[in-house]
């Protein structure tokens, strides 16, 4: 043997300490948050890491050694990670979300917004062309478990009765209720955006039952004189509802039309923006649709008044609309 | 500085991806089986949690004597919709980028580009989960007859789909991962492990030729053995070498001690050719 120790070993020997520190700070930064670290230690780390790439580097050129090359691959993806990664704060993250994010996203998808709301509301109003013609066509549209006893078969004061009255206590409680309703609809929102990628079709089909669903209700009120009353009370929250589960089948218009027409972009990448864009109105359109059930399982059972419903509805309207589309002041950044 | 899907020649599953300061990571995907070990781990604790807050529900309910039902009621619907929707969405946006079931399997989360992980990212890809798991399930709960039977089994044949859709692609991609640009790598926390060519047992001399029986590939295989430490393997082994390198002498100690001293030689071989600019990559390698 020409020397008692390899140049290699000599190498790690020298660095293995800076390996070790860059080591104990991931360690700590990951299994709590940046916050963990002073600030010394988080100016430590960018360094440590570009000491920790050199080592690689030099070590694949000079070493044999597998375990340390191993060792310095997985240190350095996890450095990088954490470098590269550039962090904001939970709270300016939010803030950011609600200032520029969502409302931009949101008028970026005028053009599928339109087309869900086009599809859901030309829905409705053959819905209620057709239950206004023949009752019969109400089954077909609405499932019996959401009619719950709001059939052609009811009477003018029992469909009364379920806009005005509180429900019975026990089974249906309000808060209960909003709960429910709050977590069916986000879970119908979240598949109507997943299934966009298989070219908008599926999409479409859910806009339509969506709104087939609501020209029915409306036919079989009106039909009985209601017709009012019951816009009021569908309203009172199915503006936000409404608006929040169209803006989910925008976004997944967004996706399937991407997958269909890729543009400059490979097909994969294209879907990554896309799908990026579209999951940021999607967080959004879960809030909406937490609102629109606080509004359905408190506020509604709890006015019922025809015009104060009305005034609630008109004002979430031009709330929604002011906050997605009022062109808003440059924020310097 | 993406991962630029070509695979690195010589290592399984291994994709270039180069840093900004241009050194080549060369990240590992994710197997197909590390990933449903880690959902499967992650099921589990999402069931443990529910079962968990039913019981203190139903404890409440039977404390209250079936006064606060509404509430629990709430309480369990709501802590469902939060568990199964934000479960994964929380954990992956961590600085570890993985769920429990993802750290235990040693995986983690990263956008394709290379940039950082979003939230929108990560979110999206949870949100298409409904699509490739959820959705499956609750047909698998769903009965039906007649023309109902039929659109469960179309539905069943259509998710499956989706479950083999990462078995079908070079990067293991899901769908998710897919709409998301997000892919899921390799990152296990590794220990550096100590040197092999430390200390060398004292006492064994060899030639020139004898460090020319083999090359870099015969040499990890050795350290793996040594690594190993399973005193069987490293008889056989030794029995081996000894018959390549012509090796008569009897051994002073053991075939550790053997292997160990065999290893530092030929590494200080192979690594002075190394410094020199070649690289002999096995024993077939004749330059």
């Amino acid at each position: 043997m020409a020397e008692l120790h390899l140049k290699s070993h000599r190498f790690r020997a020298e660095r293995e300490a800076d390996w070790r520190r860059l080591e104990t700070l991931l360690d700590r930064i990951e299994r709590r948050s940046a916050t963990a670290a002073s600030a010394d230690e988080l100016l430590e780390i960018p360094v440590l890491y570009r000491q920790a790439l050199s080592s690689l580097s030099v070590a694949r050129a000079i070493s044999l050694d597998q375990g340390l090359i191993t060792y310095l691959e997985g240190l350095c993806t996890r450095a990088y990670f954490f470098v590269y990664g550039a962090r904001t704060g939970f709270w300016e993250r939010v803030t950011q979300f609600f200032a520029e994010d969502w409302p931009r996203e949101v008028r970026g998808l005028w053009r599928e917004t339109l087309a869900a709301g086009v599809i859901m509301f030309g829905a409705a109003l053959l819905a209620y062309y057709l239950v206004s013609v023949d009752a019969d066509w109400f089954q077909a549209f609405v499932p019996g478990e959401l009619a719950s006893g709001r059939d052609p078969a009811a009477t003018a004061a029992s469909l009364r009765a379920t806009l005005y009255d509180a429900p019975k206590d026990g089974r249906t409680g309000l808060s209960f209720l909003a709960s429910f309703l709050f977590t069916h609809n986000a879970q119908i929102a979240i598949l109507s955006f997943a299934l966009g990628f298989a070219l908008c079709l599926p999409t479409a089909g859910l806009m339509a039952s969506n709104g087939l669903m609501l020209g029915a209700f409306i036919a079989l009120f009106a039909s009985r004189g209601l017709g009012f009353e019951a816009t009021g009370w569908l309203m009172i929250h199915g503006v936000t509802e409404l608006f929040a589960i169209t803006l989910a089948g925008a976004a997944g218009f967004a996706i399937g039309w991407r997958v269909a027409f890729p543009g400059e972009l490979s097909r994969i990448d294209a879907l990554a923006v896309a799908g990026k864009r579209a999951a940021t109105v999607m967080i959004g359109v879960v809030i909406m649709l937490f609102v629109a059930g606080l509004l359905e399982g408190f506020a509604r059972q709890l006015i019922r008044v025809d015009l104060a419903r009305y005034a609630v509805a008109v004002t979430s309207l031009l709330v929604w609309l002011g906050y997605f589309y009022l062109p808003q002041p440059e924020r310097g950044r | 500085m993406s991962v630029q899907g070509e695979p690195v020649a010589g290592e399984d599953g291994a994709r270039a991806f180069v840093t900004p300061e241009g050194v080549d990571l060369r990240l590992k995907v994710g197997d197909a089986s590390a990933r449903a070990w880690a959902f499967m781990i992650d099921v589990a604790i999402i069931l443990g949690l529910l079962l968990a807050i039913s019981l203190l529900v139903a404890g409440a309910a039977w404390a209250s004597k079936l006064q606060g039902v509404e509430m629990v009621g709430v309480v369990w619907v709501l802590a469902a919709f939060f568990l199964r929707n934000f479960y994964f969405v929380g954990f992956e946006l961590s600085p570890r980028a993985a769920t429990p079931g993802k750290q235990a399997m040693g995986l983690r989360v990263i956008a394709r580009n290379g940039a950082r992980l979003t939230a929108d990212a990560v979110f999206a890809r949870s949100a298409m989960r409904e699509l490739e798991v959820f959705l499956p399930a609750s047909f698998l709960f769903a009965r039906g007859s007649g023309v109902d039977g039929w659109l469960v089994l179309l539905g069943v044949m259509w998710t499956i789909g989706f479950l083999i859709f990462p078995l079908l692609n070079r990067d293991r991609l899901r769908l998710g991962d897919l709409v998301a640009g997000t892919m899921v790598i390799q990152a296990p926390k590794r220990r550096l492990l100590p040197d092999l060519s430390a200390a060398p047992a004292a006492g064994f001399v060899f030639s020139r030729e004898q460090l020319e029986a083999y090359g870099v590939k015969e040499l990890h295989v050795l350290e793996d053995v040594l690594r190993l430490k399973d005193r069987r393997t490293q008889t056989a082994v030794s029995e081996r070498i000894r018959r390549k390198i012509g090796w008569s002498e009897p051994l002073p100690t053991s075939d550790e001690a053997f292997l160990s001293a065999y290893y530092a030689a030929l590494r200080g071989r192979l690594e002075s050719r190394l410094l020199f600019g070649h690289r002999r990559r096995d024993k077939f390698d004749r330059a």
